[in-house]
């Protein structure tokens, strides 16, 4: 068997045998849904990456004012003075009745 | 009045989505008549060919308009038939022996009398797909644009982004590995 000659021969047929170009129906239409939502998981996947960036800034901006407050002596001072002063406002009517009787 | 494909890319382009399907409608025999020559199944054709538009989609941006939507098109096509192929390498080891009967009979009459082993014959076609479904991917890549769609070398190099040299060494290095294949099926068959 000529090996060369088979091989011209079947690209010979190949070529003479072009594939079809038929397109199943309505191929269209399935492209263009799945292109929607392929934007609507883009849409859910923007918020997500939005929220995470969001909840890692807050984390950080916690931290920044945790070290703030804990290495820096007056502000602890001013938390006691606040917490005092919730304190006595939360508990003014308290006081108050108890000075009455 | 139908708008043409520059307004129709523009109008994808400036966020209408639905301008996209008529480039769909218009294009789509081609993408299917090219993914119809690597996937023999006609769900993995229609696999390439959606993922060609999808491809196509998300990529439009990069198309300058300085060649025609057509040709960007076909480049993208290629590439993904090529992934393809990457991706789904089945049979390349398998004997010859599972031949089918016309199959067999037209090699009979090409070796008896090669004149008159028709190019046209159902056998010859299933033969060369068996073939060519041996080869390793690039190999079959650059037979079937060079041989079969009988295209030139820079075309080749400028649809698959491969380069000159690199496409005519690929294409002696895939026609030495098809006469190997054609080889191998002439010693199964009548050794």
């Amino acid at each position: 068997m000529n090996i060369a000659d088979l091989q011209k021969k079947l690209l010979a047929a190949a070529r003479a045998n072009p594939p079809g170009d038929r397109v199943p129906y309505a191929f269209e239409k399935r492209v263009m849904a799945l292109l929607v939502a392929r934007a609507a998981t883009d849409y859910l996947a923007l918020w997500v990456r939005g929220l995470w960036r969001a909840a890692v800034s807050c984390a950080v901006i916690a931290l920044l004012l945790g070290a703030w407050a804990f290495f820096n002596p007056t502000a602890s001072t001013n938390a006691d003075d606040l917490s005092q002063n919730f304190e006595n406002t939360l508990l003014a009517s308290v006081d108050q009745s108890d000075q009455a009787q | 009045m139908e708008q043409t494909e520059a307004d129709l890319i523009a109008a994808v382009l400036r966020g209408n989505a639905a301008s996209f399907e008529p480039l769909v409608q218009r294009y789509s025999p081609r993408v299917f008549a090219t993914a119809r020559r690597y996937a023999r199944r006609e769900s993995e054709v229609e696999d390439i060919a959606q993922e060609v538009w999808l491809k196509a989609f998300e990529k439009l941006k990069s198309f300058r308009g300085e060649a025609p939507f057509e040709h960007w098109l076909m480049r993208l096509t290629v590439r993904t038939c090529y992934d393809f192929l990457r991706g789904h390498q089945r049979n390349r080891e398998s004997p010859f022996s599972d031949l089918t009967e016309p199959e067999n009979d037209w090699l009979e009459r090409f070796v008896a009398q090669p004149e008159t082993a028709s190019e046209n014959a159902d056998a010859a076609k299933l033969l060369v797909e068996r073939i060519l479904e041996r080869l390793s991917p690039p190999a079959r890549l650059v037979i079937t644009l060079l041989e079969i769609e009988d295209r030139s070398v820079k075309e080749i190099a400028q649809l698959t982004g491969w380069s000159v040299p690199l496409v005519k060494v690929r294409a002696f290095r895939a026609r030495a590995d098809m006469r190997k294949i054609l080889a191998k099926m002439a010693r199964d068959k009548y050794l």
